[in-house]
């Protein structure tokens, strides 16, 4: 950045401090969270500190851990579809609906196809893909060509995309009815994705459909440069305009992306487990998703931790019911963990921003006070800005062009 | 990257399990709840009071855990196991969406006895309970059609699947065998979402709605999210509710609203249970399918509150036209 030790010293000063920083926020969030859901727990009666330690205990055995990761994986996908539309400012509300039409159409295009085996699983991925990515991509459509938030109308499409569901999820429509539920035909078993054995259990194989989206994630966000656009709309519309990008595709893309990943948030349960969709898919997966991508910073390993946390508290959810606290008791810890991250994440935020402007500042003090002393000094008098954007409140300047010290996307 | 987190996760606990089986005495009886609880004034309810009923009479203790919104068979497979490794015996599912796990499930501990209420579980060691809710249903819509001053009368249920639809059909055709002239507003709260048995608010909108448009007799079949509609009807002169599966007159949590509530379709599910924790405590226990159905009083309409004292002769008419087999009730709609 400069040549001069004097400015170059303090800025790898900074770097640590953003190391630092960087721990500190899920630290304090983790330890926040862990006081609240105590006193919560004192105030109604309940032991925190027995209910930790059965939690421990109970979730670290084999079987939990097999069922903790099976949990994990559909949730990821969620987290990662809802951050690809976060990282640019576009809040997808809609994975629940997108991820549940498309898991509904693969499964029936699965079901009704006449070839055999494996390779209809590649049909029924692209299927559920494609699906969700029109789904979404409704929304995205409408907010570049008619400014309508997405917000609205992704809600909007869940409530649209249940009843098309219910519509067709009908004995004689597009599925068949078994006693009490009604679902699409079944899969064979040589459609069905292939699992890991352990000892413990089965591990779903579409865990590898989750690395692989996590990866694809990091790179295209990360190391692209349409990435590097989809970022930049997302921190200032008129800026990433300035810069030839077109924004209103931006948000088509995002959004078509956003739905294709939320596609693929059914297909575990779907390929390896159900292997039909019915009356008794599970939903809510892509509100499950919101939490975990706020919790995991939009970010790749960031969100595989918050999803394994997320199966972990519900896993152990069950068992402290078993011994007689209340089930609701997970879906509070739940709500604690998030809030107290989002919080935590903001005040390290603000506290770093303040540290840094102070320190540029006195550093910059600190040279214009020995510059006319050392009459001649080789400092050259535009080196000064280079390291003022800092002390001049525009947090987008700091480093590296990150808005947030503790942004861990950003090396 | 969730990979290396996975391997860690399994490396630092292998071979141990969460749970040892049990050994010695059974703990009593375990009960897996559908969402909305035991305390849900209704379906969960009345499978409560079978085991309350084991309890008081075979001295059978009971422990009662329920199902979250949104859950997965994996979840429910969790709960059942549980219940198994600790000994239960039986363990029973409340809720047709039991089904697959409890199958599952069962296949792992064949010496422990299962049940299934409202589906049908394979395995030699399950006991799947059924009931004829159009029946009991068709005799709610007879006391409906006789009851209403408006000649327009309402169904709501809780999600549109098949298993509502049998109460639906069951109503529809007791209204309009008994009155063709009555019209049945037909709504449901949810298409494809297990919500609709725990959102009492969304069923309350739902009556006021109908209520407004001059309805006066409503028939909720919506587990926990029916008590949002009968507290609606009783806030208005004239109008009545009918219950669903428990007989509503006389649960507490709706001791308020009961002058309100002209009957309740009662769905035996107490006795279905009954029938199962004696049988496996008798070390006779129960399998195959158990059909509960008007005939054999596995359903049934309440006359408490004596509402429809005045109306019995049409619908002890009617429940003879079905256990005869001269009615024929539909269970689709």
């Amino acid at each position: 950045m400069t040549t001069s030790p004097r400015t170059w010293q303090p800025l790898r000063r900074i770097d640590r401090e953003k190391l630092l920083l960087g721990f500190a926020a899920p630290a304090l969030a983790l330890a926040t969270a862990f006081v609240i859901i105590s006193l919560v727990m004192s105030l109604t009666g309940q032991n925190p500190f027995l209910a930790f330690q059965i939690m421990g205990d109970y979730g670290t055995k084999a079987d939990s851990q097999v069922w903790i990761i099976n949990k994990a994986i559909p949730y990821y996908l969620s987290a990662v579809a809802v951050a690809i539309g976060f990282r640019m400012n576009l809040f997808n509300i809609g994975v629940d609906g997108q991820y549940q039409v498309a898991a509904f159409f693969a499964a029936a295009v699965g079901g009704y196809l006449t070839f055999s085996g494996t390779l209809r699983i590649p049909f029924i991925l692209l299927t559920a893909m494609a699906v969700g990515a029109i789904w979404a991509g409704i929304a995205g459509f409408l907010k570049a060509t008619r400014g309508v938030s997405e917000v609205i109308s992704t809600i909007m499409l869940n409530a649209i995309g249940g009843a098309l569901i219910g519509y067709l999820l009908h004995d004689g429509r597009l599925a068949e009815r078994t006693q009490n539920i009604v679902h699409t035909p079944y899969l064979p078993e040589s459609t069905m994705f292939f699992t890991i054995q352990t000892d413990a259990g089965r591990i779903y194989g579409t865990i590898v459909i989750a690395i692989v989206a996590g990866l694809a994630y990091w790179y295209l966000l990360g190391r692209t440069r349409f990435g590097f656009d989809l970022r930049s709309v997302g921190e200032s519309e008129s800026a990433a305009r300035a810069g030839g990008v077109s924004v209103k595709r931006m948000v088509i893309t995002a959004m078509v992306l956003s739905g294709a990943m939320a596609g693929l948030v059914g297909m575990p349960t779907l390929l390896n487990d159900s292997g039909t969709f019915g009356n008794n898919f599970p939903g809510g997966i892509g509100f499950m998703g919101i939490a975990i991508a706020l919790l995991g910073r939009n970010h790749a390993v960031g969100m595989a931790f918050a999803a394994l946390l997320w199966a972990f508290l519900e896993r152990t959810g069950g068992r402290l019911n078993f011994e007689g606290y209340n089930q609701e008791i997970v879906g509070v810890m739940q709500g604690i963990i998030v809030l107290s991250v989002v919080i935590a994440y903001e005040l390290v935020r603000r506290w770093g921003l303040r540290r840094q402007q102070r320190m540029v500042g006195a550093q910059l003090a600190a040279r214009a006070a020995a510059t006319p002393a050392a009459v001649g000094a080789p400092v050259p008098m535009e080196k000064p800005p280079a390291t003022t954007p800092g002390a001049t409140g525009d947090r987008r300047a700091g480093q590296n062009g990150s808005d947030d010290p503790t942004d861990p996307e950003v090396p | 990257m969730a990979v290396t987190a996975a391997l860690a996760l399994t490396a630092s606990a292998c071979g141990e399990s969460s749970t040892e089986t049990a050994d010695g005495e059974s703990p009593g009886v375990g009960i897996a709840f559908d969402v909305g609880g035991r305390d849900d004034q209704s379906f969960n309810e009345a499978a409560a009071r079978g085991a309350d009923q084991a309890e008081e009479e075979l001295g059978v203790s009971a422990n009662f855990q329920t199902a979250r919104n949104d859950e997965t068979d994996a979840d429910r497979e969790q709960r059942l196991t549980e219940l198994a490794q600790e000994g239960y015996n039986p363990v029973i599912g409340v809720g047709f969406l039991y089904g697959n796990a409890i199958a599952r499930v069962a296949e792992q501990f064949p010496d422990t006895t299962f049940g299934v209420v409202d589906a049908v579980a394979e395995g030699d060691n399950v006991y799947s309970m059924v009931f004829a809710e159009h029946e009991a249903s068709y005799l709610a819509g007879v006391a409906a059609a006789l009851k209403t001053e408006t000649g327009k009368v309402g169904f709501i249920g809780g999600v549109n699947i098949p298993l509502i639809q049998k109460f639906q059909a069951g109503f529809e055709q007791g209204v309009n065998d008994t009155d063709p002239d009555v019209v049945v507003d037909v709504q449901y709260l949810y298409a494809d979402d297990d919500r609709g048995f725990t959102d009492v608010a969304k069923a309350k909108e739902q009556a006021d709605g109908m209520l407004g448009r001059d309805i006066d007799v409503i028939y909720s079949a919506a587990g926990l999210a029916g008590n949002g509609s009968i507290e609606e009807v009783a806030g208005v002169e004239g109008a009545w509710a009918i219950g669903v599966d428990s007989d509503q007159y006389l649960q507490d949590g709706l001791a308020e609203y009961k002058d309100s509530i002209l009957t309740s379709a009662v769905k035996g599910v107490n006795v279905a249970v009954f029938d199962l924790i004696q049988s496996v405590h008798d070390g006779e226990p129960l399998n195959g399918v158990g059909e509960y159905t008007l005939a054999d009083e596995g359903v049934w309409l309440a006359t408490s509150g004596g509402f429809i004292d005045d109306i019995m002769d049409e619908i002890d008419t009617a429940r003879e036209g079905i256990v005869s087999g001269e009615i024929v009730v539909n269970d689709t709609p």
